[in-house]
């Protein structure tokens, strides 16, 4: 455990002695809010325009704001996650820092999950700026927090399993730029398999779209919390970790 | 301290170290000798647990590379051929890095963080980022980086490479005055490094061994004889080489005299003679009682380079090779 901590504060470490860390969250905050100002501007003017029909409040903050909210920092996870990971092993081998980390008495499983971790902290960096959004929306609204919560947790799940496969594919490669852009497909493919599902009903359609992640991110930004999605997200997490585990032990039988 | 049996790295196209003996004794400075691509990194690599063996045992410290790498990791400092460096990081804190990976923490960390930047010279630069420093610093740092949690073994893979002669220097007394404290193997394929700093050697070509011996018996395994150079002047004019040549031969116990060089009214002799045999005074005393300048005298050493070439036979086509099967290595 102690050693998973000292990787994990070494790759923070790194992140932030980088533009990279800054970079990502500056460009998440701006676009985040750039949603948020979108999508509350639309609300409320369409809750003007009913209000003058006559109509009254039907209108739900959760439903009309959280929910799109949620799926969209989602989807700008999905571009945020493979520069994020890219680095993580592919960096290591190219300047040969491997050799010292693999030649150190710590287990390999130490320095996986202290790098994922770490990848997955700077991402739940990302999502709390996005928090600060909300305190408006409490503010000056009335939203329900526990559905809030829950697409959150679901935002979490969903990147810890993309940064663990994120994390595989930079042990492939030397290059970061091959690990970003090779990332970048899987997480997309990943997010567009969804829609075979669309106009397929055999079986498998069905199975690809149970591969998607489209299908399993629904039901937490709507906030609610179905076990049968969270364990696909921790299971796609744990087969991340593990290739990770057996590539990085294959590359030293290879190298 | 080390034990090697018949240790084997096989790739899928060539075998990179083939059945390899040897053993290092505790508090040795061994010299790790061979050409480009002679299967030094991988034998070094095999040692510090980075890949394991296709076939053979090691053993360090009494623990195997295959069995208990975690006990084989604690106890060796390893310096790869290009140092380890974190360039965002500052000297300290990656030194702190280091040491909590190789087990350290709280005080004793401080307190060794603190030893190695004075004991390598890096304590001016702690503060520095690494990515700022020069060449040299960083070899330093990754010296100090493998001596950080005291290990019994140190192993270090070039470490002079890519350095300019005074740095050279530098890092050479370094690691010499680490020996005793440390079992140290050092790569390289710079034969005079040797000579300086090692006592023991192991040399290695195409991934066999050639030889392992401490430096002074391989200097004298080359040469069964014993040889001098000698400078001889005139005073007045041109120096008879021949009347020069013929008077040293008759020296007692000088088997050869060859004539080496003709400089104006100096000439320069190789006099060779057997082992232990030569008396030096008889051989000056003859010079100048014939009325000649004796300008020098020095023993002429068997310079490893020639114990080498002896060694490792033909040493142009061993390199190609040997060059060719580090490309495909890496």
């Amino acid at each position: 455990m102690r050693n998973v901590l000292t990787i994990w504060r070494k790759e923070l470490r790194s992140y932030f002695a980088s533009p990279v860390a800054y970079l990502l969250l500056t460009m998440f905050a701006i676009i985040f809010g750039f949603f948020f100002w979108n999508i509350v501007g639309y609300f409320v003017r369409e809750g003007v325009a009913s209000l003058n029909r006559g109509e009254m409040f039907p209108m739900n903050l959760n439903e009309r704001v959280v929910r799109p909210l949620l799926a969209n920092a989602g989807v700008v996870g999905l571009f945020m996650i493979p520069l994020i990971t890219m680095r993580l092993f592919a960096e290591e081998k190219r300047t040969g820092t491997i050799e010292l980390l693999v030649t150190s008495p710590i287990r390999d499983g130490e320095l996986i999950l202290g790098k994922w971790l770490a990848a997955l902290t700077l991402y739940g960096g990302l999502l709390l700026l996005t928090a600060l959004n909300f305190i408006f929306l409490f503010k000056y609204g009335n939203p329900d927090w526990k559905p809030l919560a829950i697409g959150y947790l679901g935002l979490l799940l969903q990147a810890g399993a993309m940064l663990a496969i994120g994390m595989f594919i930079s042990t492939l490669t030397k290059n970061q730029i091959i690990a970003g852009a090779a990332t970048f497909g899987v997480c997309l493919l990943l997010w567009v398999l969804g829609w075979a599902g669309g106009f397929e009903t055999a079986t498998w359609a069905q199975v690809l779209s149970y591969i998607s992640v489209t299908t399993h991110t629904e039901s937490f930004s709507k906030g609610v919390l179905d076990s049968k999605d969270a364990v696909y997200f921790v299971s796609l997490t744990f087969v991340g970790i593990f290739f990770t585990a057996r590539s990085l032990e294959s590359l030293r039988w290879r190298s | 301290m080390i034990t090697v049996k018949e240790l084997t790295k096989r790739y899928a196209r060539n075998t990179a170290v083939d059945h390899i003996s040897f053993e290092i004794q505790k508090g040795q400075i061994v010299g790790f000798l061979g050409p480009n691509g002679a299967g030094k990194t991988t034998t070094m690599r095999m040692l510090t647990c980075f890949m394991p063996p296709t076939a053979g045992s090691a053993t360090v410290a009494g623990f195997d590379v295959l069995e208990e790498p975690m006990e084989v990791k604690k106890r060796i400092g390893y310096l790869p051929e290009t140092p380890p460096l974190y360039p965002e990081m500052r000297t300290g804190e990656y030194l702190e890095f280091v040491g909590r990976l190789k087990g350290l923490s709280g005080t004793e960390l401080s307190k060794r963080v603190d030893y190695v930047c004075e004991r390598c010279s890096v304590a001016e630069v702690r503060e520095k980022l690494i990515s700022k420093l020069s060449k040299g610093y960083r070899q330093r740092i990754g010296l100090a980086q493998a001596i950080i949690h005291n290990p019994d073994v140190l192993i270090l893979d070039e470490p002079t490479a890519g350095l300019d002669p005074k740095q050279i220097n530098e890092t050479r007394d370094l690691i010499k005055s680490l020996a005793g404290d440390h079992t140290i193997i050092l790569s390289t394929h710079i034969l005079p490094e040797v000579e300086q700093t090692c006592e023991q050697v192991i040399i290695i070509g195409k991934g066999k061994l050639i030889a392992t011996d401490s430096v002074s018996n391989l200097q004298k395994r080359a040469s069964g004889a014993e040889s001098v150079i000698v400078e001889v002047a005139s005073r007045s004019g041109e120096l008879d080489t021949a009347a020069v040549q013929t008077r040293l031969e008759m020296v007692s116990g000088v088997s050869k005299v060859l004539f080496k060089e003709k400089l104006q009214t100096r000439n320069v002799f190789e006099v060779e003679s057997g082992r232990g045999s030569l008396a030096r005074g008889d051989l000056a005393r003859a010079i100048v009682e014939a009325g000649w300048d004796l300008n020098e005298l020095r023993p002429s050493a068997v310079s490893l380079e020639e114990v080498f070439l002896q060694l490792t036979g033909n040493q142009a086509a061993a390199s190609a090779e040997g060059a060719s099967a580090k490309g495909a290595s890496k």
